[in-house]
Order: C-alpha cells, then sequence, then structure tokens
C-alpha cells in the first residue's frame, strides 16, 4: 500500500502537476464564471463562515461572498497570479487569503471549519485509496455535528468529472475507460483577432481540439478519473462523510457531505 | 497573507498536528504590509469573534511587533459605536464606491474597537518571511504574500 502510495503520487507528480505548472503562466484570471451549485453553495452560509477551497487554481471561487472567510490552497506554486489575484479582491474588500499547500497535507487543524469545498480536484488523483484520502482530507476540515444524526456540522461541497457525458464533445459514456489522459492545449500566442482562443487556462475545460492550429500550439495531457454514477457517494462514506445531498450537472457529480459522528 | 489566516493555519505535518505546540505558527523575519480598505464589514467581525483564538492572536502580534491586543477578546457589542444613527450622511464607507452597501450598514457603525481589529486581522499582512512550527520547526515560506506548505518529500 505504501509502495502502491508513492507510485500514485509520482505518476501524478509527471501526469498532472508538471502539466499544471506548465500552463500555469497562461491562467487567466477570472474569465471563467462559477459553476452554478458553487455559487449558491457559497452565497447560502451565513456571515461570518470561515472554510477552505482545496484546489482553488486562481481563486474565483474567493470572490463569490465578502461575508465569509475563505482560506484557498493549491497545490501549485501560482504565486503570480494568486497574489495578483488577491490584491485585486482586496480591493473589493473581500476577507480571503491563499496558500500553496498539497490536498492530502493540508495545514489547517483538524475540524476547524464551518465548509469546505473542493471542486475538480479528487478526480486528478490516481488511486482510489488516494482518492478517499483526498475526500477524508476535506472532511477532516469541518467542525463535527453536535450529535449523532444531527447535521448542524461543518459542510463540504465536493465537485468530480463524470463518465456519464455522452453529449459533451468528448462523448465519453457509462462502460468507458475511467481513467483517462485528457489533451490540453496551449495556444500559440498570435493574431489578435482569434480572442476566442485565449483563456482556456481554466483547469475544467478542455480547448477544442482541431480548433484553428497554430505552429506554436502546444498539446500536454493530463490524468483524470471520470467518475460514474454513486461513485463519488462511496468514496465519500469510506471516508467517514455522510452524503446529504447530491447531484450532476453539465459532466460532473457533485455532492454535500458532512462529517459523520461515530459515538 | 491577511493575519486572520493565521487562526486557521497549523503544520502540515500529520504527526505535528496533533501537538498543541504546532499552533499558531510563528511569523519569523517577516515583512509586513499594510493593505487598506475602507469599509470596515461589521457582521463578519461579529459573527468571526468566537472563532478567535485570542491568546494565540495576542502572540503572534507581540511576536510580529506590533501594538500590544488587550488581553481579552472584544465582545459583539464593543464593536458597534454606541452612539450610532442612521442620520449620518457621509458615511466613510461610501467613499469606497460601494455607496448602497454603505448606507445600508449605516444603521450600526463600526467603534473603533472594530476598525483596530480590522485593522490588525484583514488589513495587517504579511508580505514576506516564514510561519514556523512551534513543534518540528519546519519553516514555511512567505512569498508576495501566499505561503507555501507543500513538503519535502520524505516529511509527507
Ligand atoms: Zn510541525
Amino acid at each position: 500500500m505504501a509502495e502502491s502510495d508513492t507510485q500514485g503520487a509520482d505518476y501524478e507528480e509527471q501526469h498532472v502537476h508538471s502539466v499544471y505548472e506548465q500552463i500555469a503562466s497562461h491562467f487567466s484570471s477570472t474569465r471563467y464564471k462559477p459553476w452554478p451549485i458553487v455559487e449558491r453553495f457559497l452565497q447560502e452560509l451565513p456571515d461570518g463562515s470561515v472554510g477552505a477551497d482545496v484546489g482553488c487554481g486562481n481563486g474565483k471561487y474567493l470572490a463569490v461572498n465578502r461575508n465569509i472567510f475563505i482560506v484557498g490552497s493549491d497545490r501549485y506554486a501560482l504565486y503570480q497570479i494568486l497574489s495578483t489575484n488577491l490584491i485585486k479582491i482586496a480591493k473589493q474588500h473581500q476577507p480571503h487569503a491563499a496558500i500553496v499547500a498539497d490536498s492530502l497535507s493540508l495545514p489547517h487543524p483538524a475540524h476547524s471549519f464551518d465548509f469546505a469545498i473542493s471542486i475538480a480536484v479528487i478526480h486528478h488523483l490516481s488511486t482510489p485509496a488516494r482518492r478517499v484520502e483526498a475526500v477524508k482530507a476535506v472532511l477532516d476540515l469541518l467542525r463535527p455535528p453536535s450529535a449523532e444524526g444531527s447535521r448542524d456540522g461543518g459542510k463540504a461541497l465536493i465537485y468530480v468529472w463524470a463518465l456519464e457525458q455522452k453529449d459533451s464533445r468528448r462523448g465519453w459514456d457509462e462502460g468507458h475507460e475511467q481513467d483517462v489522459m485528457v489533451p490540453w492545449v496551449m495556444k500559440g500566442k498570435k493574431e489578435k483577432g482569434s480572442k476566442k482562443g485565449k483563456g482556456q487556462e481554466e483547469r475544467d475545460q478542455v480547448v477544442e481540439e482541431g480548433a484553428v492550429k497554430q505552429a506554436e500550439d502546444k498539446t500536454f495531457l493530463r490524468y483524470y478519473h471520470l467518475y460514474k454514477k454513486g461513485e463519488l457517494e462511496r468514496d465519500i462514506e469510506e471516508a467517514g462523510g455522510e452524503v446529504v445531498q447530491a447531484g450532476y450537472e453539465k459532466d460532473n457529480w457533485w455532492a454535500v457531505a458532512v462529517l459523520k459522528r461515530t459515538n | 497573507m491577511k493575519l486572520l489566516t493565521l487562526n486557521f493555519l497549523t503544520c502540515a505535518i500529520k504527526t505535528c498536528k496533533t501537538s498543541p505546540a504546532s499552533f499558531p505558527l510563528h511569523p519569523r523575519d517577516c515583512e509586513l504590509e499594510v493593505v487598506e480598505s475602507e469599509s470596515v464589514n461589521l457582521p463578519f467581525l461579529k459573527n468571526i469573534l468566537p472563532r478567535l483564538m485570542w491568546d494565540e492572536l495576542r502572540v503572534i502580534a507581540d511576536e510580529l511587533g506590533l501594538p500590544a491586543l488587550p488581553s481579552t477578546p472584544p465582545t459583539r457589542d464593543d464593536l458597534v459605536e454606541p452612539s450610532s444613527s442612521s442620520t449620518t450622511t457621509i458615511s466613510h464607507a461610501q467613499n469606497a464606491g460601494n455607496a448602497a452597501e454603505g448606507q445600508q450598514q449605516a444603521e450600526e457603525k463600526p467603534s473603533q474597537t472594530a476598525r483596530d481589529l480590522h485593522r490588525v486581522l484583514l488589513e495587517t499582512c504579511i508580505k514576506e518571511g516564514k510561519l514556523v512550527c512551534g513543534n518540528c520547526g519546519h519553516e514555511y515560506k512567505v512569498m508576495e504574500g501566499v505561503a507555501n506548505f507543500l513538503l519535502p518529500g520524505h516529511l509527507v
């Protein structure tokens, strides 16, 4: 197990982290709109709530609600992007912060947060054990409920890419291999006219393949584990959580979970 | 990095977390910067009050050479200006470019205590420096206001 764990980490280093690091400089700031479910989750939190955005990327969710405090973290040392965005956010009086951290070794005291979000992160872990561990790392941030069966504890929202997305241009569906390498095309800088091609920096997005190719375009492959129906809920249960709400939105499975009280 | 963040940070090493000495992290060789934001968010401050580890924050303020925090944390009432009046027309917050919000909050005005708390927790930031674990001594670097908690392989 320890050995396969190291292999998992090495594999991710090669097929996830190094790719993000190469594309990091091309991250756009706040071009992409937040997912509606994530936005609503954050907006419905009571004023003064404190929580974590594990895998915050460029920090786009940090600005959704100015009455809560979010500590965003990401594995990628996106200092420039994070600090630039944080300065922007600070100017809008947003009380947030961002740090660089690994989603499996988060520097937060256990059970201290009212909420946590993990958006498009867990599907990058390459073994079942590491995915459950990553879910557990998120759940362990939450305040436990006050009594058994009570749901007044902290809440986590977890979002992963779905296997079932036959209407997407990738066309994956039930029965397809779940562990896939997804091409990510970084456009070569050129021609100001084709603005549309820029900004595919967004981690949840894959640039249209076959879109006007330019000489300097570079293709990177990133590892994803595509979740099938019910799998996220099972990972959450196995990690000691209780699913309170779950669903499917635009090629992704999502679930809201609380920590199960075990006594 | 806003000082409030330190209220929610500890050592990233799993075996350290359970030790009380790992919280709070201790700032060392830090360059501070005040990032002014004109409006004090009173509902936010009130609600975050019970979450503050006051004694630990006092230690941090002291280690950073900031003016000493009071020995006991303020209460919610301490944060509101007693003579708050809704007739004040030129509110400070309105200069911030979100006049509508400024007006909404005009009924309860932040007290000096609230402004002081806002200044220390949300406007005072660590720009460069280190955060040190009191248990294992590991140093985490802060660069451009972002602290780095990635661990070398042998510590994961
Ligand atoms: Zn430590």
